[in-house]
Order: C-alpha cells, then structure tokens, then sequence
C-alpha cells in the first residue's frame, strides 16, 4: 500500500495536541449548520455545528501499597484496556545507555513459571495482547483483553510485572539480537541522521545524548544481574500508575489489580536519574555534520537545534507555528520543498516535548542533486516566520487544525488510556486540554512570530546531511552556512 | 464522546473465538444512484467523528505494460485541484475544518478518505464530488510533471534508499509471468514514470473515474438519511462512464527460480515465495493460520527454530497475500551475523516438511485462531478501518457487512486444512531470492532445499 504522504498530516501532529478532559468544548467559531436551502457547487459548503463533547469521568483510587489507579468506566464493548505505566524510563539509564529499554522488552520474554515461548501462547490463546516498552520519561505495560478473559491475562501482567524471569540465557539472547539490530542501523540513512544529529546537540554526560535504543558498546555489557538490578530499583509501586479503560467498574478494576498488585514490594535502592552533566548548548552560528553513504538514491538532511521544555507556557503558540511551518500537509515547508519544487516526498517539522528541553528538527528525504537547494529553501522558510508575520488565514487554518482535531485522537480505549497516561505524566489536570484549546484561540499572529524568533534554528543550529558526498559536498559548502564536519557510518554507529 | 470498539448491535459479540456469541454484525445501508454510484453508509454515533472512504475500482494491476505505476501516479493528481476547489484548496479547506486525509494504491484498487469532526462531513463530500466530476478540465502538464517528481521521490525513499528496498520489485516478475497484473510494483519503474503523458492521465481518467466503478463509505456520528441526501445533491449530475470488463490473467505455474541481490546492506535476507490463492477463496483461510502457525507468535514453529532454539535468525515472517486475482505466500528471514542463507533456507524447509505431514496440533491450531479473531476485532476499533473494511467486502462480495462470516472463514479450519494446504502451496516450485551485502554472494541460498 503506498501512501501519498510520509504521514497523514494528522499523524504529523506533535503530542501535546492530544488528551482526554472533562469539559464540552467550545471550539472555533463556525458557520452555521449544513442543511442550507439551496446547494452551491461553486463555493465550499459551510462547515455544521461544532459537535459536542461528553467526555469520560475518571475514577481515581490508589492500591494500598502505592500504584495510583485511574479508572473510565466504557460499557459498551466486552473489552478492558490495563495500561501500566511507572515513571522513569530511560532519563534512569545513566552510564547504560539503552538499560530502560532493554529492561522494558525482557519483562515478557519468560516470567513466573513461563519461558517466553509459554507466556505468548497463553497470551494469543486468550486473545489478549501484551506489550512492553520504555521512552525516555516512563515504561509501559499494556494490556487489551476481552472481559471475560481479563482475569487469566492480568496473572500473566502480573507475572510479567512482578516476576520477570532475567534469565542468562534468554539476555544473551535478546543482547545478540540487539546489537545485530544495531549493526542495521548503519543500513539506515534516516536513523544514521537522528543519531548524529543527538550526537551534535547534546554533549557527553547529557540524558538525551543516547539513542533510547542504546548503542553497541552499552549493549555488549548488558547482563542478567544488570537488568535485575534497573529492574529492582526502577520498576517499582511507589512509581505505578495504572489505567484502566473498557467494560469494568473502578471497584471491580481496584479489586483485580488489588488482588494481584497489592504485594508488589520495592526491593534495594531506588534507581534516580543520573544528574545533568552538561546543558544542550546552541552553538555559534551554524554547523554542518556530513556523513558520506556513497550510492545513495537521496540525502537525508535533518536541521534543528534546542527546542523547549514540556512545561513551557508557550507550548500553544509553538504549536501553532510548527503547525504552520511543517506540522501539516499544507505547511509552509511540504509546500514549498514536495508540492512546488518536487524537492522530496515530504518534509516535517516538530519538537520533541520532554522534561529538559527536547529537539527542535525539520527532517526531509530529498534528491541527491537538489540538496543544497532544499537547504536553501529549508533556512527561507525558518527566517520567513520570523521576519514576517503570518497571514490571518493561515493562522485561523492552524488553530481550527489543532483545537477541532482532538476528539478523533481519542478512538480507541487504547487511546484513551494512552492519553489519560500522558497528561499524568505530566501531572496534567483533566482540565488541561480545555485550557490548551482555549490558549489556542488566544495565539495571535504576533505570538508566532516571537516564538518562532526565539526556538527556530535560523541563525543557530545543526545540519546534518547523510548522502553521497562526492555529488553534494561541494555544493552544500558553496552555500557557506558554517563550518563543515565530516563523519564517519562506522563513529556514528559504533559496533 | 469515547468511540466503541464496534457498533452498538455487536455488545454480545464475542471477542476471542472459543465461545458461541450473537454474530459481529456493523449494519449498513446500501443505495445506488442512477449513474452508478454506490453509497454505504454506517451510523457509529459514539464519538463525533465521521469518517469517508471511497474506492474506485482500479489499481496498478489495471496498467498496461510500459505504463506501470501509473494508477498511483494519478492518485496524487487528484489532490491537485478541480473546477471548483482549486489547487490547494483540498488540503487547506479539510485542515481548517479539524479533518485528516489521504489516499493510497495497491494492485486491485485506489481509495481516499478523510476523518474529522462530523461538521466537515458536507465539506469532505463536497471535495470528493468535486475532483470526481470536474478533476479533469484543471488538469495539465505542469501538474503532472509536479507530481511525477514527487512520486519519483517517494519511489527513491521507500525503494531506492532503503535497504531491501528492491526485493519487492525482484521478486514478483519472477514469481508472476510477464503481462500478469501482479508482475510489477505499485510505484512503477522511474522509465515508466517519465513516459507518463497528460493524455494517458486523461484517458485514464475517463475509464476508471467515474461514478459507477466508485463505492463511498461514510461511517460515524451520522444519520442515513441526511448522507443520502448531501450524496446525491453533490454526486447526481456526474455522468456515469463506461462500463469497465476486466479479463482474468491466465493460469500460471511458478518456475523454481534462485536470484540472488547484493545490496547496501549488512545482514543477508532471503526470501521464498510461491503461487497462493485469491483472496476469500477456499484455501486463504488456512494459508492465514498456517502463516500464524509459522511465524504469528514467539512460539511459532519457526520464529521458534530460527530465532529462539538455533538462533540463526534476528526474525522471520510468514504471510499469505492472497490478492483479488489472485496471490502468494512468502518467507522472509534475516541471518544474524556470520549466517548464511543455505542455513535459514534448511530449517524453513524441515519446519514446512513437518507442518505438511503432521499439521498443527490443537492448540496451536486455536491460538492462531484466537490471535487472528482477536487482531481482526481490534483493528475495527477504529472508523476509518471499519469503513475501508465495508467497502472491501463489497468488492469482494457485494455486500458490506461480510464480518461474520469472515470470521467463520477460520473457525472452520481444521488441522488437516491447515496440513493440507502446506504441501499443496508450500511444498513446490518457489522463488528463492537473497539479498546480502555488496560482494558477499558467497551468503545467497544456492539452491533448492525442500525436496
């Protein structure tokens, strides 16, 4: 199946743009209903009355033993969503880069009584779906189960949350297939790109300068009594919340995770981040990064620097600039780079929300012999919404975008759970979204402009080009941006 | 506001198969107008969302030969702009009402769609009638060339650049004969995209965009009856076109075939594949539950062999892809490291052997039905899966809620099918290809193992 975008512009769209809440909202103004007297081929119908949400009520209760719970009651399908998520993830790898992750994907590789092979069989037999994983704030355990089913597949969460199996054997061999996957990357003109570019932006010492993945050197040291002990003193009750979406009341909820989650004991010190070394530092001016992948049909370029933090009062107005600039299909750069030039097959823009201030990076795929070109219309755009402001049309099309799109974001219970997680991680209130839309509406033209003149990369930042070298060196250097850096595959991706 | 798994009629459906439920039923209403199109619609009133989705029935497997991807090409055309939303409107317009779209190709069709708040509705179907009935007389050259550029891009990001990128397009020429629908890629060869006119694009065009070979699914938060009249006050003067005859390819046999591809890569893959089934016809069923059995779980049989007991594999991946004309099943396994291919090659071969003379026992048997009945259930979580899902159904069978007996299709597999089925598609003449790194062919799998 092809797709004519990278991604539905939808899925372009940064976090933040996403939760549940409690409140009707009351979104953008809008014309009046659709079912208007006489129909007009000529011009656009008027949009119908901006529906109206009920939104669900949670229930928060919390286990004796610590894990809080949060339970929305959803009757109308036989079906239960447990999301387990307990805070921490990779800002606890310290000098292991990789550890949360690693961790993450062993929990249901054998636990209790059952190897790996046992566990998923019962799993697909029961029809429930599991999985592990950790980003860079918290890990997660997710769970989807028919009702009828929910007990038998929480002993298996429970089993695979309280009782992981570590076993020798089965590290060795999840540290084996790592580090093959690793070697891949070096296949990877994109993941190639990602990692230099955190590599540039974030010096030793710093939590994000690693890969989530970790790398090969961290990787090889990796071993049972290493991931017991991040297990022991990171996944712990006092750091657990779980969500609970689908078919079941809260106490129904609090009683089965009750009866399985109330024995969860800490066990040996606590695991807490490592302290930050080194701040992520704009550069002077603009440096390049290039690393040579002779042969290859396009150049990866990835331009970004130091965006913001999760917390930052003006997450609404940089939204609606990066939705402008490259968080939708008609931004300024789609637009200009995919649908005037045919530069590429698309190009985005986003940051990266996270408790230190994430990334900032536009990313694109583009024709080798148009690459110093696509730079040059990349930095056009970046220094545009800084020094113009942005048109009134424009502006209400990104608000409307963002404010109208946030009930279909919220389908599935999955989703529903996923969001209620995300807003607590951030010890977000339920009111949060109401309040977002409502900032929303109140960014003006003159707020774009200021945020972007602060957080965009136009005269500070990093490019990196990953590509054949020997045909856009020399015309990536003609542009004269900054001082050029040449990287080897092999000191990027260490084996 | 929380959007059901399935509509309100399922809530005694079962979820996992091993319990006798009401049937899985997502009703909908089916109206045709006199030019031909085709209405389904799905009243879902649990969220405020709507979703449309419409398919015309063409897809690459409708090229000509030397003209190859170009039913994807034309699918990016028809974002370009019409009479009356010109360029860029159709973005712009779907943004500014909160909705989402796109679109996308495979070899037996073309479909668009578009979600949003349910107030977008009368905009999506709006610019839907739009680009259907006056696409043609906005279209020109400097649009084509436009996008023939950026689909040359898309055919370099996701073949070219990628490692892997070209097995695809190695593999099927020489599993299908030459001239068979199914023989070439979607995205078409970079000489075909060049040859590409405007003409072609307006022939293409007037044959298969047309009202009667297009079926549109609105499913949410609607009423019938008002969809039934915003699509006919939008649709009704669009002329029907031609009516469409497709010719079945003719029967084939694959030929044992062994290729072998070096690529910027650092693991070899290799990749066997054999003539399979239509889709829904008598033996898909059991080539989906034999491809589960094979490589669905971590104890599956040869996810288990490859990755876990002889760790010669850093994965393995059984599919069948049975196909409106007809299909194949493949396996696809990357070595680890210092692993040649001869050796994956091997034990997939005596994993088969073993399923073809004994077949799965019990259990296993269930859980690949559970885990399928399960997959399927969750993915119609989600309206725009459901809505693609009716109008898949009524392609393939006239009617859109074919869900139940979809299901019944695996409930009804035995072990012997599952057996059965293996050596009669799994057994015989394959094609074989590897792909190892640049100078490594010393990797590739050299010859025929099973037999």
């Amino acid at each position: 199946m092809i797709h004519r975008s990278l991604a539905s512009a939808r899925l372009m769209r940064s976090r933040a743009s996403f939760a549940t809440v409690t409140a009707v909202l009351t979104l953008l103004p809008h014309a009046a209903s659709a079912q208007q007297a006489a129909f007009d081929r000529t011009r656009p119908p008027a949009l119908g009355a901006t529906p109206v949400l009920t939104v669900p009520t949670v229930t928060e209760r919390r286990l004796p033993n610590g894990p809080a719970l949060k339970v929305v009651e959803h009757r109308e399908l036989p079906l239960v969503q447990v999301t387990l998520t307990v805070a921490g993830g990779a800002r606890l790898d310290r000098d292991m880069p990789g550890l949360a992750s690693f961790a993450a994907n062993l929990l249901d590789e054998g636990a209790g009584r059952r190897d790996a092979n046992a566990l998923q069989s019962e799993l697909a037999f029961l029809g429930a779906s599991l999985s592990t994983s950790a980003n860079w704030d918290v890990t997660t355990i997710s769970l989807k189960v028919a009702k009828r089913n929910l007990d038998a597949a929480l002993d298996l969460m429970a089993d695979v949350v309280l009782r992981p199996a570590f076993s020798a054997a089965e590290v060795r061999r999840q540290r084996d297939l790592r580090l093959a996957s690793l070697m891949q990357a070096k296949d990877q003109p994109g993941t190639l790109a990602g990692l230099a570019f955190n590599q540039a932006l974030h010096p030793d010492g710093h939590p994000y300068r690693a890969a989530l993945g970790g790398d090969s050197m961290s990787t090889a040291r990796l071993d049972s009594a290493t991931v017991r002990a991040f297990y022991e003193g990171s996944i712990r009750p006092n750091r657990a919340t779980f969500y609970v979406v689908g078919d079941i009341s809260a106490d129904e909820a609090e009683a089965a995770l009750g009866k399985r989650f109330a024995a969860w004991r800490t066990s040996g010190p606590e695991r807490r981040p490592a302290p930050v070394l080194a701040a992520a530092a704009k550069p002077q001016g603009l440096q390049l990064i290039l690393v040579d992948k002779p042969g290859a049909a396009q150049s990866i370029i990835t331009v970004g620097t130091t965006g913001v933090e999760r917390t930052s009062a003006d997450l609404a107005a940089i939204e609606v600039m990066n939705t402008i600039l490259g968080g939708s299909f008609s931004s300024r750069l789609n637009s200009n780079l995919r649908e005037t030039k045919g530069y590429t097959y698309g190009i985005s823009s986003g940051f990266a929300y996270r408790p230190l201030a994430g990334p900032f990076t536009v990313s694109s795929a583009v024709r080798t012999n148009v690459t110093d070109s696509a730079l040059v219309e990349i930095f056009k755009e970046l220094t545009a919404i800084r020094d113009v402001p942005v048109s009134a049309d424009e502006l209400a099309r990104a608000k409307a975008y963002l404010a109208l799109a946030i009930p279909g974001d919220l389908e599935s219970t999955s989703q529903i759970a996923s969001e209620l997680a995300y807003l607590a991680n951030w010890n977000l209130p339920v009111s949060w979204l109401q309040e977002y839309v409502t900032r929303i509406e109140q960014v003006t033209a003159a707020d774009v402009q200021r945020v972007a003149r602060q957080f965009l990369p136009a005269q500070q930042g990093y490019i990196v080009v990953v590509g054949d070298l020997a045909k856009v060196r020399a015309g990536i250097e003609a542009l004269r941006l900054g001082p050029v850096t040449v990287r080897e595959v092999g000191a990027i991706a260490r084996e | 506001m929380l959007r059901t798994l399935l509509a309100a009629c399922l809530l005694a459906a079962p979820i996992v198969g091993t319990a006798q439920g009401a049937p899985l039923r997502v009703p909908a209403t089916v109206d045709t107008l006199p030019n031909g199109l085709t209405l389904i619609v799905h009243e879902d009133p649990s969220v405020p969302v709507v979703t449309t989705n419409v398919w015309f029935h063409v897809g690459s497997g409708d090229e000509k030969v030397g003209r190859t991807g170009f039913a994807h090409l034309f699918e990016h055309l028809m974002f370009m702009g019409s009479k009356n939303a010109p360029y860029p409107q159709f973005d712009r317009l779907l943004e500014a009402a909160g909705a989402n779209n796109n679109g996308s190709t495979n070899g037996d069709r073309t479909n668009y769609y578009e979600s949003g708040p349910t107030s977008a509705l009368p905009l999506m179907l709006w610019l839907e009638a739009d680009r259907l009935g006056w696409l043609l007389e906005t279209m020109d050259g400097p649009k084509v060339d436009l996008q023939r550029d950026v689909v040359k891009n898309e055919r370099r990001q996701s073949y070219e650049n990628q490692p892997y990128g070209l097995a695809f397009e190695n593999l099927m020429p020489a599993l299908y004969p030459a001239g068979h629908p199914y023989s070439w890629s979607t995205i078409g060869s970079m000489t075909d995209l060049s040859a590409a006119s405007l003409e072609d694009v307006k022939d293409f065009f007037r044959t298969y965009y047309a009202p009667n070979n297009a079926t549109i699914v609105v499913a949410g938060a609607v009423k019938a009856d008002s969809v039934r009249q915003l699509v006919r006050a939008m649709f009704s003067e669009i002329p029907r076109g031609p009516a469409i005859t497709r010719p079945a390819p003719a029967p084939f046999a694959v030929r044992d075939t062994v290729i072998v591809l070096e690529d910027r890569v650092q693991l070899p893959r290799v990749y066997l594949a054999w003539h399979g089934v239509k889709e829904f016809s008598a033996d898909d069923a059991a080539l989906d539950i034999a491809a589960y059995v094979l490589s669905g779980a971590r104890n599956s049989r040869l996810t288990q062999a490859l990755v876990y007991d002889r760790e010669l594999a850093t994965n393995v991946n059984a599919f069948n892809s049975s196909k409106r004309l007809d299909g194949d099943v493949q396996v696809v396994a990357t070595a680890r490291p210092g692993v040649g291919l001869d050796t994956l090659q091997r034990v997939i071969d005596s994993e088969l052997r073993l399923l073809a003379t004994r077949g799965p026992n019990a259990r296993e048997l269930e859980q690949a039905r559970n885990a399928i009945e399960a997959q399927f259930l969750q993915r119609l979580e989600f309206s725009s899966a459901k809505a693609d899902q009716l109008n898949a159904y009524f392609y393939a069978h006239g009617t859109p809620d074919w869900f139940q007996q979809d299901l019944e299709r695996y409930r009804r597999v035995t072990a012997a099918d599952v057996q059965r089925v293996v050596r009669k598609y799994l057994l015989g003449e394959r094609v074989t290809l590897s792909v190892v790194p640049q100078g490594k062919t010393g990797l590739a799998a050299t010859r025929r193992i099973v037999q």
